[in-house]
């Protein structure tokens, strides 16, 4: 990445390094897109949790923000018809699938759903869509964390980041629907080899996992 | 090897001794039994043996060899008997008794049994070819030529019919050259998406990094295809060749065959197809003599679906999960291990060599502008003949459908076609007639894919056909992204509770939100093509989603719960108990006229009773809504009370 480059968000003359993502470049300069998934020092972003629309001048759909890099001159608009309707319905499928529990919720005033919903108005119920409870066990085995798979949204956070402390505890399991966030042969955490950091809580975007209180 | 030779000279020497053995055997009769999975699974390995007893037996100087598939599965097992004196001759249908009158009647005694005969090879005045059939005038053989006629596990017999000719002919020419044939070709990827396999080569060409590999992609992982394992197993060399090509055309020294596990009989012809060039200097350190060299493996996939997607294949060949991930980089850029790789599906390098030997312009000549060449189907579904065919593309789905296939099955009409697997569609008739390619495909709603082809008739439910292949792309979703993720799993809900009789009126026009959405938001092309059966039957047909919805009732009669089985009193042959007994819950009784009725509370909509009731009467009968059959009997009740009084 060499030399910075001009580019717009929603009218706004930014500068930024060349090549960075469309979706720092504008936290960066305080206009919100929302996001779940992306860690900035990833530089191979998971682009799962699809919440990043944007519009770029020139290109046929929206694309995400995480993965799309800065190139002078660039146009990018973070709301449209199509935007709008794509993070509705993203948020409204991930919603369905999140046990959504505010009030008793380690993270109620936190979290990123409850500021994408405020962010974008959207509702945190989902409207259309019917709910879709996984019913899995709460664990509270470990020491300082507690794991709630209902609530995660498998944006992979918390995974990069336990690799990232060399522990390498947590990681994905199994596919499609029952994809979720487990540790080896999904033993409880609190016999997983776990180190107890909780660097994984910090990097959870949600209340799944959490800081015991 | 000598410095001074070319890759052709080196070849002509090889060939030169392969062609002295293949002539040999010619001259003798021989015997080619198709064997290939689909001839296996019915039987051929059994055939193969009585005609090798037999021969044994009777002391008949004749040899067996086991080939690859033709593509008229139906009439499996086949065998081919070319006898000197008489033209080729293609048996099918056969079973060991029949091996065994063949040697007898035909090696022995001279009388070529033309009953059995399927077709011959050459024209004579007793037997078709398969040139006279109508599919013969529609179908054409770039790719499947050889498939069937040659031993796929003697290299020799490759090397007869002119094989490796076009590899020779790429190493006399510059690399980058092979790459602009191929562009000027027009040659369009084979693995769904049409992709122009020169620009990717090019692309792949113009990366930095010199490290550089080739993956030929044999995942094949959708419902009903098999048109690259029948290759593969029928024809490994040419896709060795093909595979060879372009490696040397991106300057890979290494190269891959990713097979999925269910294919063991592929996985092993064409681990001894890489051994047998190899032995012959055709792969190794210096190909054909050149001085470039290419060592090509084979890595066995884990059978998952989403592994044939190239980011997820190229995860998994590094030992990583099997995920797609954001392209780009697309893998010509960074592939496996990071450095550009070019992936090609077994069909797509199936063409290269064809392309080598005769030219762009010739390869053009058949197909439309936008697809040339030809287009490899597998049939399947309500068709009179099923299995493989290769035809130009633009060929219309009517000539498939009635000169390759011979219609539809059984006494019923044609409602649909279904191509393209999982991220295809369903097209009705008033698209037979539209010439196939890719861009045609794609504009009516459905899509190349791997190139299933799945005929349906009117027992066919089209509610049901999108709720089936939504069930299977939900079940194979990786699971990374939240559209396909979520998104798919609320799709099948929707169209399962419409298929239940639970659908609502706002059910329609929320399957078409949620596809479009899913189809412009999620990651990889998996969960981007997975609404096309949804979204191409709601566009062709709609009345039945509504039938489903406002009357709850099934046109086709195919979902369960929206259907009843109901037996006409006026054809109920009264004596007859069959379908009584064939109950297993003895939900049938008779009544007093000993007319056989059906207790709705208690049957279970097992067919038996339907199955049972004999041809002559078919009393049996279902009707949907199911209320009706109650309201019937009902009917019949008061009927009955009135003729009483
Ligand atoms: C879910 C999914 C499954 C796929 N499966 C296959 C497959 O089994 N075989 C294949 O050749 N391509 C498959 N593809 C396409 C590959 O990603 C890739 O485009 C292709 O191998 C490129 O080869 P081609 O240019 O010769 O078509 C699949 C794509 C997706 C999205
Ligand atoms: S537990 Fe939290 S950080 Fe980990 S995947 Fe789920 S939502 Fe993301
Ligand atoms: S459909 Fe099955 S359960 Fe129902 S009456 Fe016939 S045989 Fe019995
Ligand atoms: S932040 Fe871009 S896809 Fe999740
Ligand atoms: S989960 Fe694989 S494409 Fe979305």
């Amino acid at each position: 990445m060499s030399g910075k480059v001009r580019i717009t968000i929603d009218g706004k003359a930014i500068e930024t390094a060349a090549g960075e993502k469309i979706l720092w470049a504008a936290l960066d300069n305080g206009i919100y897109i929302p996001h779940l998934c992306s860690i900035r020092e990833n530089h191979s972003p998971f682009a799962s949790c699809r919440l990043c629309f944007v519009e770029i001048e020139g290109y046929p759909g929206p694309v995400t923000a995480c993965t799309e890099g800065a190139a002078e001159g660039m146009a990018v608009r973070t709301r449209s018809e199509r935007v709008d309707r794509l993070v509705r319905t993203g948020f409204e499928m991930i919603m369905s699938n999140h046990r959504t529990e505010c009030g008793v919720c380690p993270k109620n005033r936190s979290c990123a759903l409850q500021k994408i919903a405020k962010e974008r108005g959207l509702r945190l119920k989902p409207g259309r869509l019917e709910k879709l409870d996984r019913n899995l066990p709460v664990d509270d085995t470990a020491e300082s964390i507690i794991y709630d798979p209902n609530k995660c949204v498998l944006c992979g956070r918390c995974v990069w980041t336990c690799k990232k402390t060399g522990s390498g505890t947590l990681g994905f399991a199994k596919r499609g629907f029952d994809r979720m966030v487990t540790t080896f042969l999904e033993a409880p955490l609190g016999e997983s080899g776990c180190s107890g950091c909780s660097a994984c809580a910090e990097a959870c975007p949600v209340g799944a996992l959490a800081l015991k209180r | 090897m000598n410095a001074n030779k070319t890759a052709a000279m080196v070849l002509d020497e090889i060939r030169a001794e392969a062609l002295r053995s293949w002539e040999q055997m010619r001259q003798k009769t021989l015997i080619a039994v198709g064997a290939a999975t689909c001839g296996r699974a019915v039987g051929a390995l059994e055939v193969a043996g009585v005609f090798r007893e037999e021969i044994e037996r009777l002391k008949v100087d004749a040899a067996v060899i086991e080939v690859g598939c033709m593509g008229h599965c139906y009439a499996e097992p086949m065998a081919f008997i070319f006898k000197p004196g008489f033209p080729g001759i293609c048996y099918g249908y056969l079973n060991e008794g029949l091996a065994a009158r063949l040697v007898r009647d035909f090696l022995v005694d001279g009388d070529p049994c033309v009953e059995f005969a399927l077709a011959a090879d050459g024209v004579n005045d007793f037997i078709p070819t398969f040139q006279d059939f109508p599919r013969g005038l529609v179908e054409q053989k770039m790719v499947m030529e050889h498939c069937g006629l040659i031993d796929p596990e003697n290299i020799e017999h490759y090397l007869a019919v002119g094989g490796y000719g076009a590899l020779a002919a790429a190493l006399a020419m510059d690399p980058g050259e092979v790459a602009k044939l191929v562009k000027a070709s027009g040659l369009r990827g084979r693995g769904g998406a049409g992709f122009p396999t020169g620009s990717k080569w090019d692309l792949c060409r113009a990366a930095g990094e010199k490290t550089r590999y080739v993956i030929c992609n044999a995942d094949e992982g959708d419902p009903g295809a098999f048109m690259d394992r029948t290759i593969l197993e029928s024809n490994p060399h040419l896709v060795v060749e093909g595979l060879a090509i372009a490696a040397y055309a991106v300057g890979a020294g290494k190269g891959y065959f990713y097979i999925r596990a269910e294919y063991p009989l592929a996985v092993e012809r064409i681990r001894k197809a890489l051994d047998q060039a190899g032995k012959y200097g055709i792969l190794g350190k210096s190909v054909l003599g050149t001085g470039f060299g290419l060592e090509i493996e084979v890595f066995q996939g884990s059978g998952a679906f989403v592994c044939g997607e190239e980011t997820a294949l190229i995860a998994s060949m590094e030992g990583k999960p099997g995920l797609p991930r954001h392209r780009p980089p697309f893998p010509s850029e960074a592939g496996l291990f990071g450095k550009p790789t070019v992936i090609n599906n077994v069909k797509t390098l199936s063409y290269v060599p064809y392309i080598l030997r005769n030219g762009a312009d010739r390869f053009k000549e058949t197909g439309t502008p936008g697809s040339p060449g030809t287009a490899i189907f597998a049939l399947a579904g309500k068709l009179v003949n099923t299995g493989l065919t290769e035809v130009p593309m633009g060929t219309t789905l009517r000539q498939i459908i009635y000169d390759v296939g011979s219609g539809i099955a059984g006494n019923s009409n044609f409602k649909a076609v279904q191509i393209g697997g999982p991220s295809g569609g369903c097209l009705p008739g008033e698209t037979l007639d539209t010439p196939i390619d890719f861009d045609s495909l794609t504009r009516a709603g459905a899509m190349m894919g791997s190139g299933g082809i799945v005929v349906l008739d009117e027992n066919d439910c089209m509610v049901e056909m999108a709720r089936f292949f939504l069930d299977f792309t939900q079940k194979e979703s990786c699971g990374k992204c939240t559209f396909c993720r979520l998104g798919t799993r609320h799709m099948l809900g929707i169209l399962e509770r419409i298929t239940r009789g639970e659908g609502r009126p706002e059910d329609m026009d929320l399957l078409l939100e949620l596809a479009g959405d899913i189809r412009a938001g999620s990651l990889c092309s998996l969960g981007k093509t997975a609404p096309n059966p949804v979204l191409s039957t709601l566009k062709y047909f709609r009345d039945e989603y509504e039938a489903h919805i406002f009357e709850k009732r099934c046109p086709a009669l195919m979902c369960k719960d929206l259907i009843a089985y109901y037996i006409l009193p006026h054809k109920c042959e009264r004596s007859c108990d069959a379908c009584v007994g064939s109950c297993p819950v003895e939900a049938i009784y008779s009544n007093e006229d000993r007319i056989k009725v059906i207790n709705q509370e208690k049957c279970v909509k097992c067919n038996s009773c339907l199955v049972a009731c004999p041809p002559q009467y078919r009393a049996v009968v279902k009707v949907s809504p199911p209320d009706l059959a109650a309201g019937k009997e009902k009917e019949n009740d008061e009927r009955k009370s009135q003729d009483n009084h």
